[in-house]
């Protein structure tokens, strides 16, 4: 892959994961009475590795092939493998999270492995690991085709997979050792976050200089969303992340927030990680390989325009539902409330506008599992979005809030919603991507379906019975008026539905592993197969197209 | 590429673009989405009509409803105070062994107990307040500091070796370890220790195990060994062992000495919690006797 970049380009990558090496060095040194010291060496090792890829191949011959007509999917390659072993680590760890909370004794007496611990490496693990990669691979993919023009250089979009995957790595890392700053989904401390600030810089720079290479007089949907994704996850990321070190020498650091100012930054960040992390970029994945599946056009433009503008439009309010009945002035909850009821009906346009897209290819979603994943996640699009909106209400909140139901809820999402449209596109775009006929098994897509599916309804259920339980539990009286159970007798009724949550992640957690079988076979199994035209082209001629700068 | 074609099978219009294969209709947005964006609209309309919604500079829009959450949760309880009043106030001031005689009040009681004392004391003392290793049973006769009303009150109050001021304090020193007594005699008293709890040992070394025992212990545990709850020092005639009568943990007791702790509820439970705890514990005491 090193042979593709010119040399240039590969005295760039070196210069670049040589100052990495650097900056690990230093980190280590300046930290090494802290746990940043631990973190330095492992940028370093990380850096290190990369630099002697480069400098392997720094005097190999220029690249032959024509980069003006072809897309560059080298880092799209990359990208869908590691998202697949995020995958598997990450859910993997869900697995054993689960199994913690059923049987706490799996915690083995270690300081590194106590829940508080491994739960964030499973959260950070699939939301950025899994999902994360899934979203750079895929909107490398989809911004060059639908554009009809290449990346614009080989390096950046390089340094933005790469250096995500850094990102992650010092994440997961650092909760084991126990390093974080107790924001939820936003736990990294300084360092890290600082990195993937200048990471994430140059993916929205890439993505803005691809858009204006494009031979296409339009932006197609998808783009608008991934877009989304990128410009407010970075500010997302940045207003919460806003913190003053305690050294530079050490991992801690405090929020530029405090009390109730603080919650109400982190859930407006929290929420909106759902809403622009795991929906926008999802849906911009929804919106291409779902018509491209289907082969039927998108059943309705308009009603693309209103649900992005009312997705986008309302989101960003309704944070303050995450925390109803709390010192936040109750004007901020009303808000949170409203904005979120109104949200509803730009999600299921959404949602709406994908299932009607496949009027006319429901013999396909019958046939062809990789379109039946896709059908079914944006059937948990609409389910959990219904979901969240009723859940936002006070008086529902009231009973919900705090209990397992909202943990079922974000896993409708999460693996109805978001893992279900990532495995679909992962199984449309693997063969389009290596050049290869067909998946590997399409047996083995089957399984991966009614394992995913099954494990996701058994885990959903368990959840609402579980969390329903509990909350009502909490708010049972006595005759006298004081409280009937302790929480220990909670705890004891949910045992079951914990038992059955860690079973419905198994079955989706064996989903997972087998699509990386899969996809794996699929490269190395299945022979090489000449696609139809899969480059950039100016006409309907299908002639190459000169990318408009060079 | 511009050409809007007619999708032959819903007969709708494309919008006359191409993405990769990709085309789009450009269907009209269906009357029930506009439907529901107007119910929604409305809802959220007459909701900030109602209810405090929107910031002003200093201020913000307080709502018809008058609704406030604190004063709702002021109300809320205030009500709840009343509607246990009776009770509450007759458990506070009547002697526990008039409310066990009360079966109207010792439903009350234990029905509010199994959750106070759930959520604060099990996790030490377990569910059912039988103890554990390292943790005294509160069902049994054995007291460390006395079992009647006050001194539960009072043990509830203040706490055992905690950061209160009037905390009850009691430590066992650590014979062995701080070099007080050799091994070898540790082992005579445990011998002899044992042997009032009637456990059979050699005569001579029970003999000899109670002259050490009357030069080191009986400050605390007394003469006859049956402990003193002014101290806090256990009997050790009874069956009763926190952590184990056994000779290993015997040894380990007076090789490195015991400090218990526990925590002062003063300040988290009201005076009426900690009374209902008292007469729940002498209750379960009660039913284990028989």
């Amino acid at each position: 892959m090193m042979s593709n970049l010119t040399s240039p380009e590969r005295a760039r990558a070196m210069l670049i994961t040589g100052a990495g090496v650097l900056i690990g060095l230093t980190m280590a040194v300046l930290g090494r009475n802290d746990p940043m010291g631990a973190h330095g060496w492992i940028v370093l090792l990380f850096c290190g590795v990369l630099f002697f890829i480069v400098a392997d191949k720094l005097y190999d011959a220029e690249p032959v092939e024509d980069r003006s007509i072809s897309y560059y999917d080298d880092p799209t390659k990359v990208g869908i493998l590691l998202a697949l072993f995020w995958a598997v680590v990450a859910m993997g760890m869900g697995v054993w999270v689960a199994s913690q909370l059923a049987w706490p004794d799996l915690r083995f007496d270690a300081a590194w492995s106590s829940f508080g611990r491994i739960r964030p490496v499973h959260t950070s693990g699939v939301i950025f690991g899994f999902g994360g990669n899934a979203l750079i691979a895929t909107s490398y993919h989809i911004m060059q085709r639908t554009s009809r023009a290449r990346m614009p250089d080989q390096v950046s979009p390089w340094f933005v997979l790469l250096g995500f995957n850094l990102f992650c790595v010092v994440a997961a890392s650092g909760y084991l050792i126990g390093i974080t700053q107790s924001k939820e989904y936003a736990e990294p401390e300084w360092y890290a976050d600082l990195w993937l600030v200048i990471v994430w810089v140059v993916y929205f720079v890439l993505y803005i200089r691809t858009l204006a290479r494009r031979n296409e007089p339009h932006i197609y949907v998808a783009n608008w969303y991934y877009l989304s994704f990128i410009l407010v996850v970075a500010i997302l990321h940045i207003v919460n992340n806003l913190a003053v070190p305690a050294s530079f020498t050490g991992a801690k650091s405090y929020s530029a927030f405090a009390g109730v100012q603080d919650a109400m930054v982190q859930w407006w960040y929290g929420h909106n990680a759902v809403a622009f992390f795991l929906t926008t970029g999802f849906l911009g994945m929804l919106y291409y390989f779902l018509p491209k599946r289907a082969g039927r056009p998108i059943y309705s433009y308009r009603l693309s325009i209103l649900s992005f503008w009312g997705i986008v439009f309302f989101y960003i309010w309704v944070g303050s539902h995450h925390l109803h009945y709390t010192a936040l002035p109750q004007w901020v909850q009303t808000l949170g409330v409203t904005f979120s009821v109104m949200l509803l009906v730009p999600s299921w346009a959404s949602a709406g506008n994908a299932l009607m897209t496949l009027n006319g290819a429901w013999h396909k979603v019958r046939d062809d599992a990789t379109l039946r994943f896709m059908m079914v996640a944006a059937v948990f699009y609409g389910l959990s979005t219904f979901e969240g909106s009723f859940m936002a209400i006070r008086p529902v909140n009231a009973l919900s809030h705090y209990t397992d139901w909202t943990v079922g809820h974000v896993h409708s999402g999460a693996m109805g919603w978001v893992a279900m449209i990532t495995f679909g596109s992962i199984y449309a775009l693997t063969p389009v991507l290596w050049r290869r006929e067909a998946m590997y098994s399409w047996k083995a897509v089957e399984w991966h379906f009614w394992l995913a599916l099954s494990g996701t309804v058994i885990y959903v259920f368990a959840m609402w019975n579980s969390g329903i339980t509990q909350g009502l539990m909490w708010r049972t009286y006595t005759e006298s008026g004081t409280l009937r159970f302790s929480f220990v007798d909670t705890l004891i009724a949910m045992h079951p539905y914990y038992i059955a949550r860690a079973f419905g992640g198994l079955l989706f957690f064996a989903g997972a592993c087998i699509c990386f079988w899969n996809v794996v076979m699929t490269i190395r199994r299945v022979p090489h197969h000449a696609s139809a035209i899969d480059y950039p082209t100016t006409s309907e001629a299908m002639e190459p197209a000169v990318p408009a700068a060079e | 590429m511009s050409v809007k074609d007619r999708d032959p099978l819903t007969g709708h219009q494309t919008t006359g673009h191409e993405w990769n294969g990709i085309t789009e209709l450009n269907t009209r947005v269906p009357r029930i989405v506009w439907f529901f964006i107007i119910v929604t609209h409305l809802w959220a309309l007459i909701m900030w009509i109602l209810l405090p919604t929107w910031p002003l500079v200093t201020t913000y829009t307080k709502g018809l409803l008058g609704f406030d959450q604190r004063e709702v949760v002021k109300q809320d309880i205030v009500v709840a105070n009343i509607a246990r009043a009776d009770w509450a106030d007759r458990i506070a001031t009547l002697p526990a062994d008039d409310i066990l005689k009360d079966p109207e009040l010792m439903a009350r009681v234990t029905g509010t107990a199994h959750q106070i004392f759930g959520d604060n004391c099990a996790g030490c003392h377990g569910t059912d307040a039988a103890g554990g290793p390292g943790f005294p049973s509160l069902i049994d006769t054995a007291w460390l500091w006395g079992g009647d009303t006050d001194t539960i009150m009072e043990t509830l109050r203040v706490g055992i070796n905690s950061n209160h001021p009037d905390t009850r304090f009691a430590q066992m020193s650590a014979f062995g370890r701080d070099g007080i007594l050799p091994r070898d005699d540790i082992r005579l008293v445990v011998d002899y220790v044992q042997s009032l709890s009637g456990t059979a040992a050699p005569a001579d070394r029970i003999a000899t195990g109670g002259e050490i025992f009357a030069n080191n212990c009986v400050a605390c545990h007394g003469e006859n060994g049956h402990g003193n709850t002014d101290l806090g020092a256990p009997n050790l005639t009874d069956a009763f062992w926190i952590y184990g009568g056994d000779d290993d943990a015997m040894f380990a007791s007076i090789w490195g000495g015991r400090q218990g702790w526990m925590p002062a509820w003063e300040g988290r439970l009201s005076q009426t919690e900690r009374k209902i705890i008292t007469v729940y514990l002498q209750h379960l005491g009660q039913e284990a006797l028989q």
